[in-house]
């Protein structure tokens, strides 16, 4: 068996096929990615090498990146403390055993698995200010003029692409709470019961430091996934107005596929790749400690 | 005593107001997409339709498109799940099983895969397409899904293999099968439950990935579900009940996929987050 199974003939025809495609098609762009933005490059005439200016400009000359990267953090904010302290509370209510425990399981999920398109077009119709149901209902219980255009007022339209993102991904968190939960053993729980603590006290004290790894998952999920965020806000808003909603994502995109600014667009793509991995090194480096204390205990 | 009923009764409240708050949306969606203006804006805002209007799903298949941008999905899904499957399984039995030097670092790129916001390899890969003449095809988005599907599955059927005893295999070694054999009479079959639970990480994000699809293809012959429907909402902006249709029909099949294997979903998601 181990001869077989260590023939250069049979791992390459097992790996090839998947490690090529992804060489090709994944690696091979994002590292041209990263080369593009050294370059001043419209993707016809020739390249002009400029170091790191791309980088500089985006926070020295560029009217917008600033308020995308803003924003894209106050997202990256929003989720981790209004999203994950919600999951945390469902998941940790859940597994503690309620009526209906797989009903709210499953439908909390649901939205998880609609594409972004519908949500975004779902929520534009619920903040449509004539007829959108949330106006409807201010005027139901208010002011009966009530009128005003969440989306293209400035000052709201980011704010209101960041209550479907946060509300579409609570159902994914939770789950992976309550699966990290109800993989701690129960002899824990049964200790401290026996020595009279509180089920709060049980959930602060045992449930929580025990699931630091799922917690860190959690977090480098929604960070990574806030830094990297545009179909919704492409959907919703497209950026505007006026730029007001701008992420980096919707900034790249337009650079490289309206304004045919290959070289700068790349380096807004490739600064949100710097980003999550600097971020993901950040959070791996917190929750070592916290993850040895798991499992030591 | 009493304080404890207490706060039982408030977190159930939470539970309760979650639930409606995640439905209510959807609940509202369905009953619109099967309503006129005329009750959408003012008459029956959110009650059951009063007259079922089926036409507008009718209408959103034959005149809008839709239909034509429900099939292209079904295939480009249905392609993209199928040899994503394939060759993360053979890749995987290699990582996990197969002897050689290179393995762990060739693990640890696919892992990077699924940290790295993908959409930065968006312009060389655009580039890259339409230099090898596939770009605007069905190739020129079936190879980007299947490429970047990859690393998930990969992780996750790595993950399974390690679990399973290797006298398995040796046993149909000793018999005598042949590599290919022993993968596909005997592996395969074992790992099932692991490639359905990765093959819906792939379908989900095949079938609704919206920004290569709307890069990568110009064509409305090639157009998938989420771009036509985009599009469509344009056009129809101002008949709600339309777009709804449209908007339903695009999303059920996630919805159906996701009743039949709930339990399945669910699990795939915490052998992709917990694992990893």
């Amino acid at each position: 068996m181990d001869r077989m199974l260590g023939k250069k003939r049979y791992v390459a025809i097992f790996v090839l096929p998947a490690l090529l495609l992804f060489i090709c098609f994944v690696v091979a762009p994002l590292i041209a990615t990263g080369i593009y933005s050294l370059f001043e490059y419209d993707g016809i005439g020739t390249m002009k090498f400029l170091g790191i200016k791309n980088y500089v400009n985006l926070f020295t000359t560029d009217k917008y990146f600033p308020q995308a990267l803003k924003n894209s953090l106050v997202l990256a904010g929003a989720s981790i403390c209004i999203q994950l302290p919600l999951s945390l509370l469902l998941a940790i209510t859940l597994a503690r055993g309620v009526k209906g425990e797989k009903f709210f399981r499953t439908v909390y999920f649901v939205p998880v698995v609609i594409s972004s398109m519908v949500i975004g077009q779902l929520w534009m119709k619920m903040f449509n200010s004539q007829y959108g149901i949330i106006n409807m209902a201010i005027r139901m219980f208010g002011d009966k003029d009530f009128e005003f255009s969440w989306l293209s007022t400035p000052s709201t339209a980011f704010i209101s692409t960041v209550i479907p993102a946060v509300w579409q991904y609570v159902g994914y968190h939770m789950l992976i709470f309550y699966a990290g939960i109800k993989s701690i053993p129960g002899d824990y729980n049964e200790a401290a019961k026996i020595d009279g603590a509180s089920k709060t006290q049980i959930s602060l004290k045992i449930t929580i430091p025990l699931l630091a790894p799922v917690i860190k998952t959690c977090l480098l999920f929604s960070l990574t996934g806030s830094l990297r965020a545009f179909d919704l806000i492409y959907v919703m808003t497209g950026g505007g107005p006026n730029h007001a909603s701008e992420v980096p994502g919707t900034l790249m995109y337009s650079s490289l596929f309206r304004r045919g600014l290959y070289g700068y667009g790349s380096s807004q793509a490739f600064f949100i790749v710097i980003e999550c991995l600097l971020f993901s090194y950040i959070i791996n480096h917190i929750f070592k400690k916290a993850e040895q204390n798991a499992s030591a205990i | 005593m009493k304080s404890l009923n207490f706060k039982k009764i408030i977190l159930f409240s939470i539970l309760i107001i979650v639930a409606f708050a995640q439905l209510f949306p959807l609940y509202w969606l369905i009953t619109f997409s099967l309503k006129s203006n005329i009750e959408i804006f003012g008459e029956n805002v959110i009650g059951l339709p009063q007259n079922w209007r089926w036409i507008n799903y009718k209408t959103a298949l034959s005149d809008g498109g839709i239909l034509r941008y429900f099939l292209n999905s079904v295939l480009y899904s249905g392609v993209t799940v199928l040899v994503t499957g394939i060759v993360s399984s053979m890749a995987a039995y290699a990582i996990a099983r197969m002897k050689w030097k290179l393995k762990d670092y060739v693990f640890g790129i696919f892992v990077l895969g699924i940290m790295i916001p993908t959409q930065a390899a968006l312009l060389p890969l655009f580039q890259l397409l339409e230099k090898l003449g596939l770009k605007g095809g069905y190739l020129g988005l079936l190879i980007p899904y299947i490429s970047f599907g990859i690393p998930m599955s990969v992780m996750i059927l790595t993950g399974f293999y390690k679990g399973i005893p290797k006298e398995i295999e040796e046993a149909a070694y000793i018999d005598g099968s042949g590599i290919f054999r022993c993968f596909g009479s005997i592996i395969l079959p074992i790992i099932k439950p692991a490639i359905a639970t990765a093959s819906i990480f792939t379908f989900l994000g095949s079938w609704n990935e919206l920004m290569f699809a709307n890069t990568l293809v110009d064509s409305s012959n090639y157009r998938t579900l989420p771009v036509g429907i985009m599009s469509f909402a344009g056009q129809y902006s101002t008949d709600w009940g339309l777009i709804g249709a449209g908007m339903v029909i695009a999303t059920l099949p996630t919805i159906l996929v996701y009743f039949l294997l709930s339990n399945q979903v669910q699990e795939s998601l915490v052998a992709g987050a917990v694992k990893g």
